[in-house]
């Protein structure tokens, strides 16, 4: 194979990564055929969207049937984080020819923190290392997703419960955020907003809600928040 | 369940997943992006995380017996174990493990 170099050195990158995304896309597909949807539901959802926290909260949309327009501006904000990303990518990505639309596409959190974070090695064609580093990891997701669908359809279990793991997901990535800015601010602006949205609104339009009151909130304290933030860059 | 409406959701995400991904690539290549959203992408993320816990929890009724018990304990639980080991899968899988337990057992 003619990029054999890049692509051993981009499976040697990905292994800490192979682990999470397997098991956490088996859980996805596991949840979702366990909720009677069919198995390829999950894999084209890891094969076409991607994105780990916005798959499992599409269960929530399925259930309460969210409008598309709703779905559409909640997933922006979910995954507003992303478009940070690509910024200090630009020049990285600017040579990667046919491979950058993909490299784009496939920019998850662990990905961008794989390409952020390596060193490379000067002699290997970096397009190609980019590339087998980015399809590698999706490739563990899709991987762990139809297992995880599968195992679902095959074996009968009691499953009650078992979307408690998105909650789970969000406790643990809220406190990742907070470790990195040690300011309980933000948080409080998100839980002032989902109570006042919770109280005046149905709960297929709670998050979209929550969302834009959440977004005044920061306005109005744009000058603390910005002052705090600092801290943390 | 309407299995059209699914496809388009998947097809809805997909797309607006894919723009915050692009945005960057598409208008800032060559210019700043302007203050305002730089410090929405900066101060979002940690609100956004408080909503989607909230959103997860919409469907409980803290009003009566259990009061969302069931719920705070496993919260409690998956907090602990990430301040013990702090490796998100042993956190992910014991929350949702014990409230497995909780809500099938009681």
């Amino acid at each position: 194979m003619k990029y054999r170099r890049e692509l051993s050195a981009a499976f040697k990158a990905s292994i800490p990564v192979m682990m999470g995304y397997s098991v956490l896309g088996f859980a996805f597909g596991l949840l979702m055929t366990s909720q009677g949807y069919p198995w390829i539901l999950p894999v084209a959802m890891s094969t076409l969207i991607y994105a780990g926290a916005l798959q499992f909260l599409a269960l929530g949309f399925f259930q309460a049937k969210t409008g598309l327009g709703q779905i559409f501006v909640a997933s922006i904000f979910v995954n507003i984080r992303q478009a940070f990303y690509g910024l200090s990518l630009l020049k990285k990505f600017k040579k990667a020819g046919s491979l950058r639309p993909y490299l784009i596409f496939a920019l998850t959190d662990e990905t961008y923190a794989l390409m952020t974070t390596m060193r490379e090695d000067p002699r290997l064609k970096r397009r190609w290392y980019l590339f087998f580093l980015a399809a590698l990891n999706q490739g563990y997701w899709v991987g762990g997703t139809l297992a995880g669908a599968l195992f679902g359809r095959m074996v009968r279990f009691d499953t009650r419960g078992l979307d408690f793991s998105l909650t789970a997901l969000f406790v643990v990535l809220a406190m990742e955020q907070y470790k990195q800015r040690r300011d309980a601010l933000p948080f409080l602006i998100g839980a002032a907003a989902s109570l006042i949205a919770m109280t005046l609104v149905s709960r297929d339009r709670m998050l979209i809600t929550a969302i834009a009151l959440a977004l005044l909130g920061m306005f109005a304290l744009r000058e603390k928040l910005e002052k705090r933030g600092k801290g943390h860059e | 369940m309407n299995e059209l409406w699914i496809w388009e959701a998947v097809g809805v995400m997909a797309l607006a997943n894919l723009l915050t991904r692009i945005a960057p690539f598409l208008f800032f290549s060559r210019r700043r992006p302007p203050r305002a959203v730089i410090f929405v992408e900066e101060n979002f993320p940690p609100i956004i995380l408080t909503i989607l816990i909230f959103y997860t929890l919409s469907s409980v009724d803290f009003g009566s017996a259990p009061y969302g018990l069931k719920e705070l304990g496993g919260i409690a639980v998956t907090m602990l174990l990430h301040r013990l080991f702090d490796n998100y899968l042993i956190s992910i899988f014991g929350g949702t493990a014990t409230y497995m337990a909780m809500v099938q057992l009681f």
